[in-house]
């Protein structure tokens, strides 16, 4: 196995999520050092040996809460123990259930405090890490869900459009200073998320597609990146349908 | 935490018969205890699925559960000195190949397609081109861990006592789900291929040929020209390789037009037996010899996606026997004849010589004798009637037909042609079933 002398160090939040799973082959086939970040410590050990095995050249394991741990405190600890961050993954989130959302307060709050609130705060502490060290490269996985609300899904749409703005300010806060930062925006994909949904349909994608566009993601393009790159035109043409008329659409 | 659903879209390779079934699909192996025992608990039981890649119906559970492995795609440990890789069940070959070959690695015992899965392939003890040499695929495998639908988890190497990993080699999936397994990769220098392709004017000459090459070679495989009658009976074209010394480990083969023009993929692109004689015409004549990647030589039907869909919404059948070698000559000339006299041209027939290695498995296929492959459009009665003949032949020479290919396997012929079968009925799964269980076991 030839693995480079400086082998890439990269931490995936949210390691369990088969987009990041996908994405964290990618990497070990490189030979990059992999950390995973996530709740369930023995699925990471899991993944950690599959990665070792593809040629990654270290794994670290961490076990984490994102929405009960202190974002900037957690991630210094973790990069001491990389030795390092090139570039860091955020793939963690939760589709929730919208039909109780509706109805219930909380379970809307919860849906908002994964995937906006603590999302956001890894991604600013992350953001300011990265700043510091001048390089590296931010990717954060968004949704298109988050560029039109609609009733199947809206609050986790508006979380998932909270997180965008926000990396894409700071992908503006990044110009001229080095690092990147990016929001990548899958269409449906076939991951263990979606269980239980019928993906009959030509939109669905795989996991590993949407992994390329994120592991590209990392060292060119964006702050913006659909994936697949077709989903920039469907949207286009989803935010520009008129109320009266989108409203009237069963999706 | 996955469940199961209800899906009608999974189907064997042959598309027939449709199915609903209760499909899970895990992602990480602590949602399989719970899910097995769950769908142990429907009327119908509960079977393991890999890529569908098998042409009948043991591949399916139409009414019960089935849970589909191929979220379980991990590798646990590959030793890039002894070669030993241990994987869970889900990964596919061509997975496995897209790692090991760089490190000078190959599989052992390869199908003709590289998208099914590691236990698909233990389930039913696959075989290839290199059976005189390598034996099945399950030869190769070191130990497997196989969860029963109690919710245990056993680990069984290759000198069990127990008799269960012997039952699970082949075992089509009915002791159990396999949940990881250690197979030992064999090593290569080059991950191209030294081909040679020889034309024979009749079956003496493929039994001559066979029985030169399987001593010189590590793969050996003919084409035969069905349709071919009288002296030109069982004429065809030999195929023996070994792999090339020249030091390339490469994955993706390189381009160019890499498919040789005697590959099924391009036969099967044409739309009638007419046309498959003229290919096969234009070929004939002279011996070549070629270098060529891996890919194309062993998967030459993967560069065509779903080519299972060429035979239109009738489907088709895919019909593979072995006949013991003492009979072998005159019992494959009578299949061709048969075939020949009902005008049933099959696009790919296929005729190759296992060896004398056994098969670790209670209910494998192969065994020493010769075995011929056919693939027939299905044409309804007269399709049926012939491989009726065939099954006369094939059972009358004291042979078996390999149920992984062949959705229509009579209950009486299965039994005949296993001669283990209750004995391996003793380490069944009780939550376990098929479709194909169910209509051997009625
Ligand atoms: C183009 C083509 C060429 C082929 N060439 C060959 C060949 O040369 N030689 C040969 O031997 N076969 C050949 N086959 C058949 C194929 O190799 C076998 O059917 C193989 O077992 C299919 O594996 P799969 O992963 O698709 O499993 P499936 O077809 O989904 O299942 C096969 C069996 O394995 C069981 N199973 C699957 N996973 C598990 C598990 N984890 N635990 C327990 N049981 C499990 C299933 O219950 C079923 O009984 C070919 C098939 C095709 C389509």
């Amino acid at each position: 196995m030839i693995t480079s002398p400086n082998p890439l160090r990269v931490l995936i939040l949210g390691a369990g999520s088969g987009i990041a799973q996908a994405t964290a082959r990618l990497y070990a086939a490189e030979g990059a050092t992999v950390g995973l970040a996530g709740r369930n410590v023995e699925r990471l050990a899991v993944i950690a040996a599959d990665l070792k095995a593809r040629g990654a050249a270290a794994t670290e394991s961490f076990d984490v809460d994102f929405t009960a741990t202190d974002a900037a405190a957690t991630l210094a600890g973790m990069v001491a123990k990389l030795g390092g961050l090139d570039h860091v993954i955020l793939a963690y989130g939760v589709l929730g259930d919208q039909a109780l959302a509706d109805r219930d307060e909380a379970a809307a709050m919860a849906i908002i405090d994964v995937n906006f609130r603590s999302a956001a705060a890894w991604t600013l502490a992350v953001a300011n890490l990265l700043e510091r060290q001048g390089k590296g490269s931010l990717v954060v996985l968004g949704s298109v869900a988050g560029d039109r609300g609609r009733r199947s899904n809206y609050v986790y749409g508006a979380a998932k459009a909270g997180l965008a703005v926000l990396v894409q300010g700071i992908s503006h806060r990044f110009r001229g200073v080095g690092p990147r930062a990016v929001i990548v925006k899958p269409g449906p994909t076939d991951t263990a998320m979606t269980a239980g949904m019928a993906k009959g349909g030509p939109m669905w994608v795989t996991p590993e597609a949407v992994a390329a566009v994120v592991r590209k993601a990392a060292d060119s393009g964006g702050p913006v990146v659909y994936a697949p790159g077709r989903w920039w035109l469907i949207m286009a043409i989803i935010r520009n349908i008129p109320a009266s008329i989108f409203n009237k659409m069963n999706f | 935490m996955n469940g199961f659903a209800p899906r009608d879209d999974i189907m064997p390779w042959s598309r027939t018969p449709r199915t609903r079934m209760e499909v899970a699909r895990p992602a990480f192996p602590d949602e399989l205890a719970p899910l097995a025992m769950q769908g142990a608990d429907l009327p119908r039981g509960l079977l393991a699925g890999g890529l569908q890649r098998s042409y009948g119906d043991s591949c399916i559970n139409d009414g019960g559960a089935l849970i589909e492995m191929t979220g379980l795609d991990r590798f646990i440990c590959f030793d890039r000195t002894s070669g030993l890789l241990e994987a869970e069940a889900g990964v596919s070959l061509a997975a496995i190949l897209k790692l090991v070959i760089p490190a000078g690695f190959f599989l052992p015992v390869t199908p003709g397609t590289k998208f099914v899965t590691l236990g698909g392939a233990i389930a039913n003890d696959v075989h290839g081109k290199n059976h005189h040499r390598a034996g099945t695929f399950g030869r190769w495998i070191r130990s497997l861990s196989l969860l029963r639908s109690d919710g245990r988890e056993h680990t069984v190497s290759d000198d069990d006592a127990s008799g269960l990993f012997a039952a699970t080699i082949g075992g089509l999936g009915l002791t159990g789900i396999i949940t990881r397994a250690t197979l030992q990769l064999m090593p290569i220098a080059s991950s191209n291929m030294a081909v040679e392709t020889i034309p024979f004017g009749n079956l003496a000459e493929f039994f001559a040929l066979s029985a030169v090459s399987d001593a010189s070679h590590d793969y050996t495989v003919a084409w035969i020209d069905c349709l071919a009658k009288g002296d030109l009976l069982g004429r065809g074209i030999f195929t023996r390789a070994r792999h090339a010394s020249d030091g390339v480990l490469r994955v993706k083969p390189p381009g160019g037009p890499s498919i040789p023009i005697d590959a099924p993929g391009f036969l099967l692109n044409r739309f009638s037996i007419a046309a498959f004689n003229e290919v096969y015409f234009r070929l004939a004549g002279r011996a070549r010899q070629s270098t060529m990647s891996y890919d194309p030589f062993f998967y030459p039907l993967d560069a065509i996606g779903n080519w299972n869909r060429m035979y239109g919404p009738r489907g088709f059948y895919q019909y593979q026997s072995v006949v013991p070698p003492e009979v072998a000559a005159e019992v494959t000339a009578e299949m061709l004849r048969a075939i020949s006299d009902a005008r049933q041209g099959s696009f790919l027939a296929v005729l190759k010589t296992f060896g004398d290695m056994t098969s670790p498995g209670l209910l494998s296929f192969p065994r020493r004798g010769t075995t011929l492959a056919l693939d027939f459009a299905n044409r309804g009665g007269p399709t049926l009637w012939l491989l009726d003949r065939l099954d006369a032949i094939v059972r009358e020479a004291g042979g078996r037909l390999y149920p992984a290919k062949d959705g229509r396997l009579p209950p009486a012929m299965f039994r005949a042609g296993h001669p283990a079968l209750d004995q391996f009925t003793t380490h069944l799964d009780p939550g376990m079933s098929s479709t194909f269980w169910r209509r051997m076991t009625p």
